[in-house]
Formats: structure tokens, C-alpha cells, sequence
């Protein structure tokens, strides 16, 4: 089993590279175990959504 | 340069340029490079403006042109102060062991304080304030450390173009930006969203 310090890195690099089916696999086997980590997974994913989300990015067309 | 010839072009180019600026602090983060690359971008804009068809509006036109700046820039930097990358908290081995305070070894490497759920935290997105936040914790990255989260995040660019931009490893590149995501989110979570962790003590 993964560990939460493994897990956190594998969903960091999920966000840069495509996983391996391997990894992949663990991944899913941690997450459907551990809250934890899928609390951190959504507040990466959140991570990424509010960069989007910078009103610097985001009013780019404005004009 | 500009001329009494066209003087529409300087004044609505000119009035982009604090949205510019204030683009270019964010990834850059030093004022005068960040003033440089808006002198440049406008240049650039001046000189090839027959070129712009207006097929999308000159903001989004500026912004192109000054995205190619920054990264020009960032390379200059890169280039300039490549030894750097061992100062201020960006050593290779302290960047790879900085995730470590955030796990007990003692117990399995489990969260020492587990990461909570974000209550409704696009919300923020509205708030000035987050923003703010969102910032400070930002700036407060390491200087390298920031650079290529700024190139990942902000620039879309992909960890290959970042390495070979930059001339580091993959491996290492997934590594700084794992410290910085585990930096922001740990920022966020104290500063924003309450220090919504809980200690993960049985």
C-alpha cells in the first residue's frame, strides 16, 4: 500500500505527465481508502482551477 | 517609435500597459524586468501593428506578444544567475525533502495533519481579498521554485518545454512543482480557508 507521502507526490505529477497503469492503479487503490488524499486531490485540482481563475488571466479579453 | 503620423496607435496600446505590468510582476517579480519586458512588448506591438488583422482584440494581441517576453526573459535570468538555484531555499536536496514536514515518518509517512475538505472554496474566486492571499502565498516561493511553477501554471507551458527551457531533469522538475503546490496549499489552507486541517491523530 502507498503510502499519503507517495499518494501526494503521484497527484502532484498527475497534473504534469500521464501516469503509468501502475501508478494509476495505486493511486485509485489509496484514494478509495483514504479521505485525506482526496481532500488534497480536489485542493490541487483547485489549485489549478484558480490560476485559471486569476483575474489577471481571466480579463484578458475584456477589451 | 511613434509619430504625430498615427495618434490613435500610441494612447490605446499605452493603456494597457499597468494590465501588462502587473502581468509580468506576477510571473517575473522584479520590477525592472517586468518594466522591460512592457517596454519591449509595446515596441514590438509598434512595430509589427500592420501585422495585427484585429481578429481578436488588442489586449488579448498585447498579451501574446508579452507572454513571448517573459519567457525571453525568464531565460535571460536562467542564463544570468543559473548558480543561483542553490540559494534561498531552492537546493535540489531541500526542495525534495521540504514535502517531508507535512508526513510522520513514525507513522508510515500518514499526513500529520490530514488535509481537510474546502468548504465551497470557489467562492473565492469572487473575493478580492483571496486574491490577495493567493498572492502573498505566491511570492512567497522560493525564486526558483517560482519560475517554473509560474511557466507550469500560469503559462501553460509543459514540464518538457520547462526543462529544456531551463535545463533541468523531468524528475527534478515534478519535484519543484510538488513543493510549490504543497507550499501554496499549505498557505492557502492557514491563511484563507481557516487551517481547515485537523490533526490526524487517532
Amino acid at each position: 500500500m502507498a503510502t499519503c507521502k507517495e499518494i501526494s507526490e503521484l497527484v502532484s505529477q498527475s497534473l504534469d505527465r500521464r501516469l503509468g497503469l501502475v501508478e494509476r492503479w495505486r493511486l485509485l487503490m489509496h484514494l478509495r481508502v483514504c479521505e485525506a488524499c482526496r481532500n488534497f486531490r480536489s485542493q490541487m485540482e483547485f489549485l489549478r482551477r484558480a490560476i485559471r481563475k486569476h483575474p489577471l488571466l481571466r480579463d484578458r479579453d475584456d477589451r | 517609435m511613434p509619430t504625430a503620423d498615427d495618434p490613435g496607435v500610441p494612447r490605446d496600446l499605452e493603456a494597457h500597459r499597468a494590465y501588462l505590468y502587473r502581468y509580468a510582476m506576477l510571473q517575473l517579480r522584479d520590477a525592472a524586468r517586468a518594466e522591460d519586458a512592457v517596454q519591449e512588448t509595446l515596441l514590438a506591438a509598434l512595430e509589427s501593428r500592420a501585422a495585427f488583422a484585429g481578429r481578436s482584440s488588442i489586449k488579448t494581441w498585447l498579451t501574446g506578444i508579452l507572454k513571448h517576453k517573459i519567457t525571453d526573459s525568464i531565460r535571460r535570468q536562467m542564463r544570468e544567475s543559473p548558480i543561483d538555484t542553490r540559494a534561498a531555499g531552492d537546493d535540489p536536496e531541500e526542495t525534495r525533502a521540504y514535502a517531508d514536514q507535512f508526513f510522520d515518518r513514525a507513522r508510515q509517512d500518514h499526513w500529520h495533519a490530514a488535509p481537510r475538505s474546502w468548504e465551497d472554496p470557489e467562492l473565492s474566486f469572487e473575493q478580492k481579498r483571496f486574491w490577495e492571499v493567493f498572492e502573498r502565498c505566491a511570492a512567497s516561493l522560493p525564486a526558483q521554485t517560482a519560475r517554473v511553477f509560474a511557466m507550469r501554471e500560469f503559462m501553460g507551458l509543459t514540464t518538457e518545454d520547462i526543462c529544456k527551457e531551463l535545463g533541468i531533469s523531468s524528475t527534478n522538475c515534478w519535484v519543484i512543482l510538488y513543493r510549490a503546490r504543497m507550499a501554496l496549499r499549505d498557505c492557502l489552507d492557514l491563511n484563507w480557508f481557516g487551517g481547515s486541517s485537523v490533526s490526524a491523530e487517532p
